[in-house]
């Protein structure tokens, strides 16, 4: 017998007779949250994150000050005034890791954890586009906030590879102290565009 | 689950012996313990619904023991629909022989490992290295551990063992290229880390994870992480094999707004682990490969009470808040599997047949401290009194507990022994000899009585109230 | 009200101080308690290290005894709990005895659950003028979740000064025969419980379960603390009158 089969039949075995399970979903499934974008910042700046709350017509110009002169990477699909004034890295890793930065949109974000999610869709680049740069600039779309992680999970794909970012890198690997920055970008930038 | 892991080799009570007598080690493990017990207990706190959480965290969990062979079918559908590869493996040397030969066939000779404790289990490091493979562990602690030629002591923060100068000495003897002027500053450390594990992470072509969860109505898998060196190894290596517990699973996509709430909160302390990355099969072109492992979780299943504890998440709060855990530290244990959860997995994995794995379940005073913090309410007490009945006994001590059981099977016989003990009271040494001494070692003795208290109350009814 | 009380072996034979401290107290609040002769031990000890089959016998033993009764009292947290908790798991449903469990498990309360839930007195007219300190025990405060049931009976005693322990929740390291077979680490816990108890300043600690007191207390004499342990029970069936 092969394993496949052999683990099937001890599982089969193993559970026979027990009995069957009801799932209760108490939980809170959309948290009421009155000021999504101002709860998702407060969240995010916890992370130590650097985080500008602004009118969706100053983004641009916020973005080009940001990003003026720098070798950022910017993915297909990015809204062309979101990069103004940037100097497009190339797709390389080598040029992946010398690029200043990468600025990206997102999927998703969550208001209650400080959490932004990227689907590598139009705007979020692939997975290393998004890892390897160390700086992280991240527009986020008042519209794009969920209050939690329930909504969250509704509303994305998982057939498409998802990135969960709360913050920069950070590990409290040494007596528990945190240090942001490790591997990941080491500084995450975010702008929510209300 | 093999005999790859020993850590300290002795029984429990003798290992955690010797770890009481090491101050830094005590002074490490209460920092970093008390430490995380109070973040995790504030981002608790903030959830209103953190009960219902958990038990809903509990029941999916339930759901998916007792149809694992339905939903395990379903995940290997789905991964495979979504281009990816499954492999079955009964134990640890088939699922070693499994990653070995997919290692091969790549044509490399060095992985990179995100950190997972079933490749742990598996003792996989070791099986990789027979075959000329150098695996290279890519969390920090991972890398203090594997550097230092060390045993992991935690699941969470497996050098929790360990302090910054500790850490600093490790890296300069054993890292190669750290920094000259390295300074005992974690964030010196970290930058020490990132610097050496960069280029690697770059070139590698192969990586080997394991999986927090597995969603069987999808087949996506799911790392959560802190430091981004999974996120290296998930997205840039052209071949990932991940090495999956069968009890990973979890049955829809929505059960992760659950989990994703729960693990963070009761692991690291925060709202949010800095990343998590979900994945489906092939993804971004990776080749994929997916080996669901068994090694004895089967034959836990199989056992009514003990079965509960393959809801584990693998968070770590049952150490974390362990006052025997906290003491003893993480070696005592023997396994990679420490603390609560481990005294009771470890001898179900693993069987009693060591004196190691049989002192297990008695290294617990049923506090139930583990139980409080669990976010999958695990009754850990429960399942450690059902180990300790099944655990071999010595000739003595069952002796002990028959005259005991004999005695406290009648008043009469209860009686004797009381007065018999009041007669003698002044006799008793203030050391008591052999095993009793455990007792006296540190402690006095209560005063025995002149009377037990029922010899007070026949004569008080019969004489009447004062 | 007729109540029976359940002492438990420990204070029985070692702490009969407890016990007449609880028969004074339940008199004085207005009960008749009787000691049923035949009582011995819940069988904690056996279930716990791991001879279960002696616990059920001690089970149904302790179920025959008490079958008459309408209330039963136990001045033990850890005895309670293992009555109320594991009885009805250990006397398997449909096996012999399951339906006295079923009947006389509810009856059974912990001291201070019997004061402020059934007798609803929470000022018992105690006197004890020291500083105390409280510690909670484990299975008082996550086996039975006793709450805050001893402090408050404790809050209304009269000259008496409460002081707040630090690491309260923590365990002692008691932890029955686990105080033997893992001695080592038992005795670290204690010391710093010990250390935990020094620091109040207090001149008593309390707890609700002499078991635990057992531990702590011998610690303390050990480091010759001057440091007095007493179960709640003393405190609070001490009087002005009676000192």
């Amino acid at each position: 017998m092969g394993a496949r089969e052999e683990i099937l039949g001890r599982i089969r075995q193993a559970v026979r007779g027990a009995p069957e399970v009801e799932i209760p979903r108490g939980y809170r499934t959309a948290p009421p949250v009155d000021d999504l974008a101002g709860l998702f910042a407060e969240r995010v700046r916890d992370y130590r994150a650097i985080v500008h709350v602004l009118p969706a017509a100053e983004v641009p110009a916020a973005i080009t000050e940001l990003v003026r002169g720098r070798r950022m990477v910017i993915p297909d699909g990015l809204p062309p005034e979101w990069s103004e004034g940037a100097e497009p890295a190339g797709g390389s890793l080598a040029e992946l890791d010398a690029a200043d930065g990468v600025v990206t949109g997102c999927a998703v974000a969550i208001a209650e954890t400080g959490t932004i999610v990227l689907d590598t869709g139009p705007g979020q680049g692939t997975r290393a586009q998004t890892l390897v740069p160390d700086y992280h600039l991240c527009v986020v779309l008042a519209g794009q906030i969920v209050a939690g992680v329930p909504e969250a999970v509704a509303r994305l794909d998982p057939s498409r590879p998802l990135t969960w970012i709360s913050g920069p890198s950070a590990t409290s690997d040494i007596e528990l102290n945190r240090v942001e920055g490790v591997h990941g970008p080491r500084t995450l930038e975010v702008i929510v565009s209300t | 689950m093999s005999a790859t892991f020993l850590g300290m080799p002795g029984s429990f009570p003798n290992n955690a012996e010797k770890a009481v007598q090491n101050s830094q080690l005590r002074y490490n493990l209460r920092k970093a313990t008390h430490t995380i017990r109070g973040r995790r207990a504030s981002v608790v706190g903030e959830l209103p619904d953190w009960q219902e959480l958990r038990a809903a965290g509990k029941a999916i969990k339930d759901e998916t023991l007792r149809h694992l062979d339905r939903y395990l079918l379903q995940l290997e559908e789905a991964v495979t629909d979504a281009g990816g590869h499954v492999h079955w493996a009964r134990d640890a040397a088939e699922a070693n022989r499994i990653v070995t030969d997919l290692v091969k066939a790549t044509g490399e000779t060095e992985v990179v490992k995100v950190k997972s404790m079933a490749t742990q289990e598996i003792g996989l490091n070791e099986a990789l290295a027979e075959h000329g493979i150098a695996a290279y562990e890519t969390d920090l602690a991972e890398l203090i551990v594997q550097l230092g030629d060390d045993f992991p002591s935690h699941i969470l923060v497996p050098a929790i063992h360990r302090n910054r100068a500790e850490i600093r000495e490790i890296f300069l003897d054993r890292m190669g290229d750290a920094p000259e002027g390295l300074t005992d500053e974690p964030a010196a450390l970290t930058e020490a880390a990132r610097l050496h594990l960069r280029e690697r992470f770059l070139r590698s072509k192969v990586a080997i994870s394991g999986a927090n969860f597995m969603v069987a109505e999808t087949g996506t898998l799911v790392v959560l992480e802190s430091e981004g060196n999974g996120r290296m190894c998930l997205s840039l290596p052209e071949t990932l094999i991940s090495v999956v517990g069968i009890e990973k699973l979890v049955p829809s996509w929505r059960d992760l707004e659950v989990f994703l709430q729960l693990l963070p909160r009761s692991s690291t302390g925060e709202r949010m682990n800095p990343y998590t990355s979900t994945w489906t099969g092939s993804a971004e072109g990776q080749e994929f490969h997916l080996v669901l492992l068994d090694n004895g979780r089967t034959g836990v299943l199989a056992d009514e009470v003990g079965r509960q504890a393959l809801r584990c998440i693998r968070c770590s709060a049952c150490l974390n808040v362990c006052p025997v855990y906290e003491r003893a530290g993480g070696h005592a244990y023997g396994s990679v599997y420490p603390g609560p959860i481990g005294a009771i997995l470890t001898p179900q994995l693993r069987g009693m047949g060591s004196d190691l794995d049989a002192s297990l379940p008695y290294a617990s005073s049923l506090c139930g401290a583990c139980f409080e913090a669990c976010p999958v309410a695990i009754d850990i007490p429960e399942v450690l009194v059902h180990l300790r009945a099944e655990a071999p006994h010595g000739a003595a001590e069952r002796a002990g507990m028959r005259l005991a059981g004999w005695v406290f099977g009648d008043r009469a016989r209860l009686a004797g022994v009381q007065r018999l003990a009041s007669r003698l009271r002044k006799l008793v040494p203030k050391r008591l000899p052999g095993p009793l001494s455990a007792w006296t070692d540190t402690r006095d003795l209560p005063d025995i009585p002149e009377e037990p208290f029922r010899d007070w109350w026949e004569r008080e009814e019969r004489h009447g109230r004062p | 009200m007729r109540v029976a009380l359940f002492l438990t072996c420990v204070n029985d034979t070692l702490f009969p101080g407890t016990g007449k401290a609880v028969v004074s107290l339940l008199r004085r609040l207005g009960c008749e308690v009787d000691f049923p002769a035949a009582q011995t031990c819940c069988g904690q000890m056996h279930l716990n290290t791991g001879y279960p089959q002696e616990g059920v016998r001690l089970a149904r033993h302790f179920t025959e005894v008490f079958a008459g009764y309408e209330a039963v009292v136990v001045p033990s947290g850890s005895c309670a709990a293992m009555i109320r908790e594991q009885y009805p798991k250990l006397v398997k449903p449909g096996s012999k005895g399951a339906a006295a469990v079923g009947r006389v498990v509810p009856r059974v309360h912990e001291l201070t659950e019997f004061l402020l839930d059934v007798l609803k007195v929470e000022d018992v007219g105690a006197y004890f003028p020291h500083r105390v300190t409280y510690h909670p025990t484990c299975h008082s405060l996550r086996g039975l979740h006793l709450g805050d049931r001893p402090v408050r009976l404790l809050g209304r005693v009269r000259g008496l000064e409460l002081v707040q322990l630090p690491g309260a929740e923590e365990c002692c390291g008691f932890g029955g025969t686990f105080a033997m077979k893992n001695a080592a680490v038992s005795a670290a816990m204690g010391a710093d419980k010990a250390r935990n108890v020094l620091g109040t300043g207090a001149e008593v600690l309390c707890a609700a379960d002499n078991s635990c007191l057992m531990h702590i207390g011998g610690t303390l004499a050990r480091q010759k603390t001057g440091v007095r342990v007493m179960h709640i029970a003393e405190i609070l069936a001490a009087t002005e009158a009676g000192g």
